[in-house]
């Protein structure tokens, strides 16, 4: 599916918006889409007079369950673009909408779950403290917390480390703390801003392999900003290319590599909602990263990077 | 070209997937301990030092041997420079030591600089030659005991004010903007000229059955003194989270008074433990210097000014009031570092270097400034 014209009858959409979250089917064909972004334009002022335009007719629809990357050089306002979604910055011009509601709405009822390329972890806090950050600040009770903090440390695979200090974590770890923190209200959108640009290249890996199962496993629709197009590649259903100055979508890929660990089909099969905790998942890991080496070493895998890779270069990427 | 989108520096932080070093267990600085220190400036002194280390969090269990340790290089320190305070009254000149002409060096005769012993033989004294005065020692006690409740009303209402200021300079950047000058320039009116001005204002306040003291005057000064440091580094504190964290309670929907309780409050508790060292040192100073010029009775800055009068001919007497002075210095010193363990214990003991590090070097331009 490629980014379809959006309906116009935004009212009804956003009164269906509820039950669409809860349902979240991953067919997508529901009447609201998980974001849908149209003729957004930014511009920032710049100090001294004078203006930079970060972005400019951006359209973009985000299916239910969809996995959808952005990338593109430096410069090109794919973070703009993932804040914009997130109500972190206002469009100029246009409309965001998310789940139906507009970007701000979404926001205030906690639509999504959101996680930079720093973990950004408070260092007075645990490792589950941190988890529990954003329940806290929503007045979950404290039983309730540890419990929904152990569950989301077991999925992302760090169990035994609820007690230890941010400092006392790799760059890694601390990723996969702040994704949990992400995960910790069961929102159904993920925004993901350059989570693993810090990390090494077989650490990247294995975190990419992780976010397809923790996905699957959630059926959380995501949005992911990234630098590298094997990593867009690997995770996404779709790539939306962007190019600078003025920052704008060129191009919108359809990835299909058979054998994937986010098959769209399977991820349908999720239990309904978000948080399905992971009690064997360790295993799940080993599944992952073995199933994500023989996805990149396949001929679509390449045609797809290309295909990326070519559509970068049209843009006239740095 | 310009560049739109906000996008974070490499962090220099362990890429490899496996727990850093669990080094946090040898933590050589537990930033609680008030090391030696003979008076207020080497109160100081130390207070700069011991500001949390990497990791202080595990501090707290450092051992008795460490302790040992640091009790042991206090009293070296005290002993060295008493030995070297006697090594000159022997060695040196009694009409001082002149280079060029210009003296550098202090007489060493009795009245200038009288033997430790007889500085400390003169406490056990009567204080006037009458049958039933005090020893100096008893006056100087008294003369602690006055000037350290005045002083630490001081510091409490100054670290209410500072803290109250901060919160509302971090809220409103206009405040800030308007306020912040007009704090720093608030401590370079000399105190001197203040006191008795404070002392005529509230000398004609009457609040019901409740009359304006002395000791007021004398609170509100060192108050005056103590509010400064922590509102700033207070403030600095309050507005060091990055953007990123800002942005996650926003995006979490907090309100400001979330983010001000689990983001800023916290964060500022590591700039907050060295501002609060500096607010008491002030507060002592404060309290002495407004005793002196605004004539108050009871604590060390009177005694400073009685026992000056018989200093021409014997020094003793003097040198014990400012040896109270140096005790009151450090007895406050020490409860700020009982403050700073309660602080750590509750949950606010974890912090990183970089943090520390900052809140030390805010701390040492405000020393400069004071």
């Amino acid at each position: 599916m490629t980014s379809t014209p959006p309906q116009t009858d935004q009212a009804a959409a956003g009164q269906a918006a509820p039950e669409q979250v809860t349902a979240a089917p991953a067919d997508g064909g529901g009447p609201a889409p998980a974001v849908e972004v149209r003729g957004v334009d930014k511009v920032f002022p710049v100090a001294g007079g004078g203006a930079t335009v970060a972005l400019t007719g951006i359209d973009l629809t985000v299916a239910p369950g969809e996995f959808v990357s952005l990338i593109g050089p430096s410069g090109c306002g794919k973070s703009t673009l993932l804040r914009l979604v997130a109500d972190l910055v206002e469009p100029t011009r246009g409309a965001v909408r998310v789940f139906g509601e507009p970007a701000r709405a979404a926001r205030q009822s906690k639509r999504y779950g959101i996680a930079f390329q720093q973990a950004g972890l408070l260092e007075w806090r645990t490792v589950a403290g941190n988890v529990e950050l954003p329940l806290q600040v929503h007045g979950v009770k404290k039983r309730e917390r540890r419990e929904r903090a152990r569950e989301l440390l077991e999925l992302v695979g760090l169990g035994d480390f609820a007690g230890h200090w941010p400092a006392q974590l790799s760059g890694g770890m601390q990723q996969r703390v702040a994704i949990a923190r992400a995960l910790a209200e069961r929102p159904p959108l993920l925004l993901l801003d350059e989570p693993f640009g810090a990390l090494d290249e077989m650490t990247r890996e294995r975190m990419q392999a992780e976010l397809a199962r923790i996905r699957l496993e959630t059926s959380t629709t995501v949005i992911l900003v990234t630098h590298s197009i094997p990593e867009a590649v690997f995770l996404s259903d779709r790539v939306a290319v962007m190019s600078p100055r003025p920052g704008r979508i060129t191009e919108i890929i359809d990835v299909d590599v058979p054998g994937r660990v986010t098959a769209p089909g399977e991820s349908g099969g999720g239990a309904g909602g978000a948080g399905v905790p992971a009690v064997s998942a360790v295993p799940a890991v080993e599944d992952a990263v073995g199933q994500a080496e023989d996805v990149r070493e396949q001929a679509a895998f390449f045609e797809a990077v290309t295909a990326v890779r070519e559509a970068l270069r049209a843009g006239g990427g740095s | 070209m310009s560049r739109i989108t906000v996008d974070q520096p490499s962090p220099d932080q362990p890429s490899s997937d496996q727990p850093a070093s669990p080094a946090a267990g040898a933590d050589p600085e537990p930033g609680t301990g008030s090391g030696p220190g003979l008076g207020l400036g080497l109160a100081l002194g130390t207070a700069s030092a011991s500001a949390p280390g990497p990791a202080s969090r595990a501090g707290l269990g450092t051992g008795w041997g460490e302790r040992l340790r640091r009790a042991a290089l206090a009293v070296t320190a005290l002993v060295l420079v008493c030995a070297a305070w006697e090594f000159y009254k022997l060695v040196g000149s009694p009409h001082g030591g002149r280079i060029l002409g210009v003296p550098v060096l202090p007489r060493n005769d009795d009245t200038s600089m009288p033997h430790i012993w007889s500085v400390l033989a003169q406490l056990g004294h009567k204080e006037v030659n009458t049958a039933d005065s005090q020893t100096v020692g008893v006056a100087v006690l008294k003369g602690i005991w006055f000037t350290l409740r005045v002083a630490l009303a001081g510091l409490v209402a100054g670290v209410v004010v500072g803290v109250l200021l901060s919160v509302v300079m971090a809220r409103f950047k206009v405040v800030e903007r308007g306020l912040l000058p007009y704090i720093i320039a608030s401590q370079t009116v000399p105190l001197i000229a203040l006191a008795p001005l404070v002392s005529g204002w509230g000398g004609k306040l009457k609040v019901g059955s409740l009359e304006w003291q002395g000791w007021m005057t004398v609170s509100l000064i060192a108050a005056y003194l103590a509010f400064f440091p922590v509102a700033v580094g207070m403030l600095r504190g309050l507005q060091s989270p990055g953007a990123n964290a800002v942005e996650l309670m926003r995006s979490y929907a907090a309100s400001w008074w979330q983010t001000l309780l689990r983001l800023r409050l916290p964060a500022a508790v590591p700039f907050l433990l060295p501002a609060l060292r500096l607010a008491a040192a002030s507060a002592v100073i404060g309290a002495i210097v407004a005793e002196i010029s605004t004539g108050t009775d009871g604590g060390v800055g009177r005694l400073i000014i009685a026992y000056s009068q018989s200093a021409t001919s014997d020094a003793t007497k003097l040198y014990d009031a400012v040896l109270g002075a140096a005790v009151a210095g450090l007895l406050v010193a020490g409860l700020i570092s009982l403050v700073e363990l309660a602080l750590a214990r509750g949950g606010s003991g974890a912090r990183p270097a970089s943090n520390a590090q900052n809140a030390q070097n805010a701390q040492k331009t405000q020393k400069v400034r004071a």
